[in-house]
């Protein structure tokens, strides 16, 4: 098998193009923030395009799953960790080096990077080798790197790297230096004077004394005297120095094309995982979601708001999490009770769940089995936008209509409280007949609404509340439950408190 | 270089911490009077004088050690005086231009540096001279191995290669360079190399081939360039200059330490001075292990009195040999606190080396030296006195050893008679038994009482005198504890005479 793309298998049935725009659904989801939190300090790499693109096969879901799990070993994370750095300090220097006015310097710098460059290569190698790989995406790249490493134009590339440095590290030379006069020539063999002057004075030292060394700057970088001196160095070692100049013209054209969009495309997997592990370290758990195209029967245990519990990992507080599942004939989540008890943040989830699997990401969540859709779709509620002359309830209606119209039964919506500003008997008919057009194409749709009405329309709905504390109703735990949507949450509570809910006598009275 | 003035085999630490029971000495014992005798308003001789006192020694050769240079000091005060002086001056010279050394550029560093080794030289060259013209006037093994110091260190050998180094340092011929190629070739590793002195015969110098040389010159207002240039030499300068201010930074540290361990000497000095004026004898101790049990003296005065008072004061005669307790009743102010406190005075003054105010004084050395004086009320209330004064024998039982010393003055009596003698009575008794000498001054008539009656060898009972008329001869002589303790001649003399 050819390797071509850590992303996927066969390139020309996988991701043709990259997705340049932020796709509709990012803001409304917060998935705009978890993506700039995971592509932090990697602005390099320009990873936000393979971020936009989901897949639309679950076998290139696959795929990236495997990789992720080897990935999950320490010592390749940490080896490609490596070889990200050298490669970074390869890109570096290669833009430094057209910088450079003068000859031998640029030089000098060329053959360092190609010798950093074939380090990279060689310890990348040996840490695939060191490794039991089971996925096809990094068994197959290790195929091709062995065999470019071990290819002619490399090790010749390597050796005459070596040699040249090598030999380079042994020039010695002299400089005199008297008023603005400067004389170099070989080095011959003088002492070193400081240890002369430390041991004519040895006898005095009583203990250890302030360091007079001046910090002097170390910056790297030549002007005329410094490439003046350089060329006359070059003159006392003429052979070396045209080798040099002979070795820069043959090799100009490295690093090699497929391994440089390796160490673009590796760093999809490694942004991910490193965002994942920080939030693992605080107990959260992650998964690799079972992926259907057919079944929407799913669910997800102890998923999270991916976005919030960046923010809250970072305040030192916890986040909650929430479990889901679909069965049978259902589609619909109703999610209704008290407001700022996680409601939005439970239809955010969702839609993160499913645009994450869709990418081929582990999720949040301790297990899970998710839908891979065509699209997400979502309504949330605006700002009323004086440009577009609509009222918000029309606005409303018309930005559902268009989400209708382009919705697939393979698309998932997430309406987060629809028709708040018209009168509640109005929006109970709107939703009916909206939900009916929904449940006509037979898609997967979360429902954010105080309207509770909606949460019995069919056996495709189901009702889930957000909940509060019976000790204190004030307070809010974050959970959303499965439960019928009566406007009864605080008294359910209560009951809870006494273990009389419906569940709990259930359990409780022995049949 | 050492100087091993102060221990044969070590420096003298002048930065060394003070025993947990420094500060109750120095109170009791009223030990700043006798350090300002001996620093003479000069703090760093105070300093000195604190630490050599305060942390004494316990093995007899090391005292004989510093007995036996002091002793020369007294024999030559002004040559001992001039060395002093030298390290004084050649301190306060490097004080005046030690900015220098504090700049960026190693070049200015190396400049100052070698204007300050230069006066050091000049300073070092008057050591070796004085060692030279007086060295054999000196009898004591300390200063006898430190002028054969100064006489091997400071020879001619070591001035010549010091030229040599000062005059190459100015780089008169240029400054040579070493370098070599770095990362993008970039010039590293820059180091000043020393001019090779050309060995070759003439032969060998016309034959050998000349190396090749390329040369250029900076153009003139080429000032990047020329920046450039004092960049290169000041990297290339610049470990030769860190090693030259450290030597310079060496040479201050030998003269610091010599200083310090002349500082004791000095203060030695100038309290043998001051005690001359008051025609107060002094004579140096007997030292002994301390595991044995002597204190025999003549004419013992309290030092700190004699200095205070500006005069002669009456001395004591005691023999306490294989004593261990010492009970010193008897007469207010008959001079009971005051002979505690030339105990404790002379103890410490023989173990740090000094001589001791007394016509002979012998005694054996203690582990640790530590006083229970009875204290004023605690001021910040936080506790009772009696409290007080426990908590402050906890203190000591937590660092006291045996062959330690032990001095009271009127401890426990915060409370009744009874309660009070039974405290110290039980203390006294576990001291005793663990090999601790104790010295104790009390009006505890039963508890006193109850020691004399046990006719122990190992005690003597010493009574402050009442003349007859009332006054008081400051003199101390052996006697059983009495009732009574002359309150009323203290009443009478405050309160006059009853009718």
């Amino acid at each position: 098998m050819i390797f071509k793309s850590i992303l996927v298998e066969r390139n020309e049935e996988g991701i043709k193009k990259e997705t340049l725009e932020m796709p509709d659904c990012f803001a409304d989801l917060n998935l705009d923030q978890i993506i700039d939190a995971i592509t932090a300090g990697r602005q390099e790499y320009d990873l936000k395009p393979l971020f936009y693109t989901a897949l639309n096969d679950i076998d290139t879901i696959k795929y990236r799953h495997e990789i992720f799990q080897d990935l999950e070993n320490e010592t390749l994370f940490e080896g490609i960790s490596a070889f990200a750095q050298e490669m970074r300090t390869v890109r570096s220097h290669l833009s430094l080096i057209e910088k450079l006015h003068y000859k031998f310097h640029r030089e000098g710098w060329f053959l360092a990077t190609v010798d950093i460059y074939c380090d990279a290569v060689n310890g990348l190698v040996h840490d695939l080798t060191r490794v039991d790989l089971k996925s096809r995406g990094f068994s197959a790249f290790r195929e091709y790197l062995t065999e470019y490493a071990s290819s002619g134009p490399f090790t010749s590339l390597q050796m005459e790297t070596k040699r040249l440095k090598a030999g380079l590290a042994t020039v010695k030379y002299c400089l005199i230096i008297k008023g603005d006069g400067v004389k170099v020539r070989k080095y011959e063999a003088e002492i070193d004077y400081s240890p002369e002057v430390e041991k004519t004075f040895e006898k005095f030292k009583q203990g250890a004394v302030k360091d007079y060394r001046a910090k002097l700057s170390t910056g790297s970088g030549m002007n005329h005297v410094g490439a003046q001196i350089l060329d006359y160095v070059a003159k006392l070692h003429p052979d070396l120095f045209s080798d040099l100049d002979d070795y820069c013209v043959k090799n100009g054209n490295f690093p090699d094309e497929t391994i440089s969009r390796f160490d673009r495309e590796i760093q999809f997997y490694m942004a991910y995982l490193g965002h994942v592990a920080a939030l693992k370290r605080k107990g959260l758990k992650f998964c690799y979601p079972q992926m259907s195209d057919t079944s929407k029967e799913i669910h997800d245990d102890e998923g999270f708001d991916l976005a919030l519990a960046h923010i809250l990992r970072a305040k030192g507080s916890f986040v909650v999490c929430n479990d889901f599942y679909l069965k049978d004939k259902e589609r619909i989540l109703v999610v209704s009770g008290p407001n700022q008890g996680g409601k939005t943040t439970f239809a955010r989830t969702f839609g993160q769940l499913h645009y994450l699997a869709a990418l081929g990401c582990p999720v949040p969540g301790r297990e899970a089995r998710l839908f891979l859709c065509d699209r997400i779709f979502t309504h949330f509620e605006k700002e009323e936008d004086i440009q577009n002359l609509r009222g918000k309830l029309q606005d409303d209606m018309v930005r559902i209509h268009h989400i209708l119209d382009q919705a697939s039964p393979n698309s998932i919506i997430i309406m987060n409280e629809i028709f708040t500003s018209t009168t509640l008997k109005d929006a109970v008919s709107l939703g009916k007949r909206i939900l009916g057009q929904i449940m006509r194409l037979d898609l997967l749709c979360v429902c954010v609404t105080f309207i509770e009405e909606w949460a019995s329309l069919s056996d495709q709905t189901v009702s889930m509340v957000s909940t509060v504390f019976p000790e204190n109703p004030a307070l809010r735990t974050y959970k959303i439950v499965r439960r019928s949507a009566d406007g009864l949450s605080y008294a359910i509570s209560i009951a809870e408190k006494y273990r009389l809910t419906y569940d709990c006598l259930k359990e409780r009275i022995k049949s | 270089m050492k100087a091993f003035l102060m221990h044969r085999d070590r420096d003298f630490d002048l930065q060394q911490k003070l025993p947990p029971n420094g500060q109750a000495l120095t109170q009791d014992l009223e030990l700043n009077t006798l350090f300002n005798a001996m620093a003479l308003g000069d703090p760093f001789l105070f300093e000195a004088a604190k630490k050599a006192v305060l942390c004494g020694l316990n093995d007899p050769e090391a005292i004989r050690y510093r007995q036996g240079i002091l002793k020369d000091c007294l024999k030559h005060p002004l040559i001992v005086r001039d060395i002093y002086d030298i390290s004084l001056e050649s301190l306060e010279s490097k004080k005046k231009s030690w900015y220098g050394l504090y700049s960026q550029w190693p070049s200015s560093i190396l400049y100052n540096a070698v204007h300050i080794l230069e006066m050091s030289v000049r300073e070092l060259k008057k050591l070796r001279k004085i060692a030279d013209d007086h060295a054999d006037q000196f009898e004591s093994e300390g200063l006898a191995a430190f002028f054969a110091m100064l006489r091997r260190e400071l020879g001619d050998e070591f001035f010549d290669s010091v030229q040599d180094h000062l005059r190459e340092l100015k780089f008169r011929e240029g400054v040579l360079i070493s370098a070599e190629l770095g990362k993008g070739n970039e010039g590293t590793g820059y180091i000043l190399c020393k001019p090779p002195g050309d060995h070759r015969s003439w032969m060998k110098r016309i034959f050998a081939k000349k190396p090749t040389v390329y040369a250029f010159h900076i153009a003139e207002r080429d000032d990047s360039g020329m920046r450039t240039l004092s960049e290169l030499k000041d990297t290339g300068i610049n470990l030769v200059a860190n090693a030259l201010a450290k030597s310079a930074d060496h040479i201050e540290s030998f003269f610091t330490l010599l200083r310090a361990e002349l500082a004791f000497y000095i203060g030695c000095l100038n309290l043998h001075g001051r005690l001359a004026q008051l025609g107060e004898p002094i004579s140096f101790p007997l030292p002994l292990a301390s595991r044995e049990r002597r204190h025999d003296f003549r004419g013992l005065y309290d030092v700190c009195l004699a200095l205070t008072m500006k005069q002669k004061i009456v001395g004591n005669d005691v023999g306490a040999d294989n004593k261990d307790l010492v009970m010193i009743t008897g007469a207010n102010q008959g001079g009971k606190s005051t002979f505690l406190r030339g105990i404790g005075l002379a103890q410490l003054m023989m173990q740090c080396g000094l001589f001791v105010p007394a016509e002979s004084f012998s005694s054996n050395v203690c582990e640790g030296l530590f006083t229970h004086y009875k204290r004023e009320e605690d001021a910040t209330m936080k506790s009772g006195k009696l409290d007080e004064e426990l908590g402050r024998m906890s203190d000591i039982a937590d660092r006291i050893t045996s062959n330690s010393m032990i001095l009271f003055n009127e401890s426990f009596a915060a409370t009744n008679e009874r309660e009070g003698s039974e405290i110290a009575r039980q203390i006294v008794c576990a001291l005793l038994e663990k090999g601790i000498k104790v010295f104790f001054v009390t009006h505890l008539y039963e508890f006193a009482r109850g020691f004399n009656d046990r006719k122990m060898g190992n005690a003597i009972f010493l009574r402050a005198e009442r003349q007859t008329d009332g006054g008081r001869t400051f003199k101390l002589f052996e006697g059983e504890p009495l009732q009574t303790s002359y309150g009323e001649d203290l009443y009478r003399k405050i309160f006059g005479t009853e009718k």
